[in-house]
């Protein structure tokens, strides 16, 4: 068992939170949508896990890079 | 009615509109979101008003709130700009019913080119050429698909009635494989936008992006404004615009203007619009795509070659202001080019790439170079809106001088803080097939890797 981090790739807001602590996740599988200039863009899991914390609200801001979620792997 | 002029919109274009209304001696009002207070086009303006938060759903596409500042403000004509609310029928309707002038065409005709079918059927009325296409075919039902498919031509596309911007499509090259993906799109589509219906439209293998600047006076007199060509593009948005479109016959171009006035004349347009064509490089046939009745971004590439000023006769066509003008006129001189300079990664697929303009130094403006742009140095650029810092537009007597003139300026340009697409956009000017007038729609997609290299962008 490993926890790993969860990190967005761009900077932009929070549009909506797709995964919830003590969920089951697949590979690829997104767990947060961002908005950001006009795209949607998926953050996902990268392995298979459960979610052990999710960090971040809808509408919150994130910076490229920063930890949204954490996952057991 | 007072002559002030609302701007229902931000960044670059809100600055341009600023720009023509001093020109003709129009006082303006700027609309601003929270994350907008401060930027250039608020302070630019002589009066500016807060409409809501950062999100545009909560302020630039908010309609009552617009109005409001229309009438706190004591406005007297409204302008859209492009995007958020220049094409909402809805909009330029509450406008009129506000008692103000809408700067742009009437509702009704927004209303009928944003109907896909309904813009398809003025154009073929006016004798536009049209893509073949298919009937509907509604879910569950393909009984006939094959000889749709025949009477279409193939290679063709299989499009979901629902879908846009390249979802929904399905790419066949021979009948007997139709029926089958016709089936699995229409049970895709009711899936992902609740509506199965699918049409069959021919597949352009080599194609082009070009669209003609027409003028309408809304009389049923109509000029045009010479063409663009779009080929250049990354997520169906345009990346690099130019005028003339390189290496297609005069011949050509020339139809492709008078089927585009043609359809402004029948519609009796009113003001700025761009009829939108793909091209088939392969055989040089045309076909209509769809209608903007708005400003569009790459009109500064109009403006270099025929020293016109669109924004300017728009207000003024509104104002009830504007002398006909005949199209014999409208004389164009050399080429122009223009690159959108965008807040993006293209190392990482053209990702967005906000935050601070730590710094930004673009050179001089002259007579062959001119640079729009909504931010300045220590500006933010939020994830808010869309990714455009600034165009650069170049000019010269030929292509090769335009270019070469916008690829200085982009050299020159200097910008700390954010990553941006400045070095792509170079290696794009200064690429073989570009330079050759060869770069197709499926030009990025293609080169896109290899002229990221050359740029030597890392990630």
């Amino acid at each position: 068992m490993a926890i790993i981090d969860v990190k967005a790739e761009i900077t932009g807001n929070v549009w909506k939170v797709l995964a919830k602590r003590g969920q089951k996740v697949a590979e690829d599988e997104a767990i947060v949508m961002l908005e950001s200039m006009k795209m949607e863009i998926p953050i996902s899991a990268p392995e298979a896990g459960t979610v052990k914390d999710m960090l971040v609200a809808e509408v919150e801001g994130v910076t490229e890079g920063s930890v949204v979620g954490r996952l057991e792997v | 009615m007072s002559g002030r002029v609302l701007i229902a919109n931000r960044g670059e274009i809100a600055r341009r509109i600023i720009r023509s209304c001093r020109a003709i001696g129009l006082e303006t009002v700027a609309v601003y979101s929270e994350a907008d207070a401060g930027s250039a086009h608020v302070e630019e303006a002589d009066q500016a008003v807060l409409i809501g938060k950062p999100r545009a759903q909560e302020s630039y596409l908010v309609i009552d709130r617009i109005l409001e500042a229309a009438r706190t403000s004591g406005a007297g004509l409204v302008h859209p700009g492009y995007g958020f609310l220049s094409e909402s029928a809805v909009f330029a309707r509450a406008v009129g019913e506000a008692g103000l002038l809408w700067i742009g065409p009437a509702p009704d005709q927004i209303e009928t080119m944003g109907d896909k079918q309904r813009a398809r059927d003025a154009a073929m009325a006016a004798g536009v050429p049209v893509l073949p296409g298919s009937a509907r075919f509604s879910a569950g039902d393909v009984a006939g698909i094959e000889d749709a498919g025949r009477a279409v031509g193939f290679p063709l596309l299989v499009k979901a009635a629902a879908g846009g911007g390249g979802i929904g499509m399905r790419r066949v090259d021979a009948p007997d494989k139709l029926a089958e993906v016709a089936a699995a799109t229409q049970s895709m589509a009711a899936r992902a936008f609740g509506d199965g219906t699918v049409y069959l439209e021919r597949f352009v293998r080599e194609a082009r992006h070009v669209e003609v600047q027409v003028f309408g006076f809304g009389d049923g007199h109509a000029v045009h404004l010479f063409e663009r060509d779009c080929s250049v593009q990354r997520r169906f948005q345009k990346v690099i615009e130019e005028c003339v479109a390189p290496g297609l016959p005069d011949e050509l171009r020339e139809r492709m203007a008078d089927t585009a006035v043609a359809l402004a004349r029948a519609t009796h347009y009113a003001g700025a619009g761009t009829v939108e064509y793909v091209v088939d490089a392969e055989t040089l046939d045309f076909y209509f795509l769809e209608m903007n009745t708005r400003i569009q971004v790459e009109h500064a590439v109009t403006e270099m070659v025929t020293g016109v000023d669109l924004v300017a006769m728009q207000i003024e066509l509104a104002r009830g202001r504007l002398d006909r003008i005949e199209q014999a006129s409208i004389v164009r001189r050399g080429c122009a080019v223009e690159c959108r300079l965008y807040a993006e990664n293209p190392a990482k697929m053209f990702m967005p790439a906000p935050g601070l303009l730590g710094v930004f130094r673009t050179p001089e403006q002259s007579a062959t170079l001119r640079i729009d742009s909504g931010y300045r140095e220590g500006d933010q650029v939020t994830p808010y809106y869309d990714p455009l810092i600034a165009k650069i537009i170049a000019s010269g007597e030929n292509r090769a001088a335009a270019i070469a003139t916008a690829a200085d300026a982009l050299r020159a340009t200097r910008i700390e803080g954010i990553k941006t697409n400045r070095d792509f956009l170079i290696a794009c000017l200064e690429d073989p097939l570009f330079a050759a007038g060869r770069a197709t729609t499926r030009f990025i997609d293609e080169h896109g890797q290899r002229l990221v290299q050359a740029s030597g962008v890392g990630s």
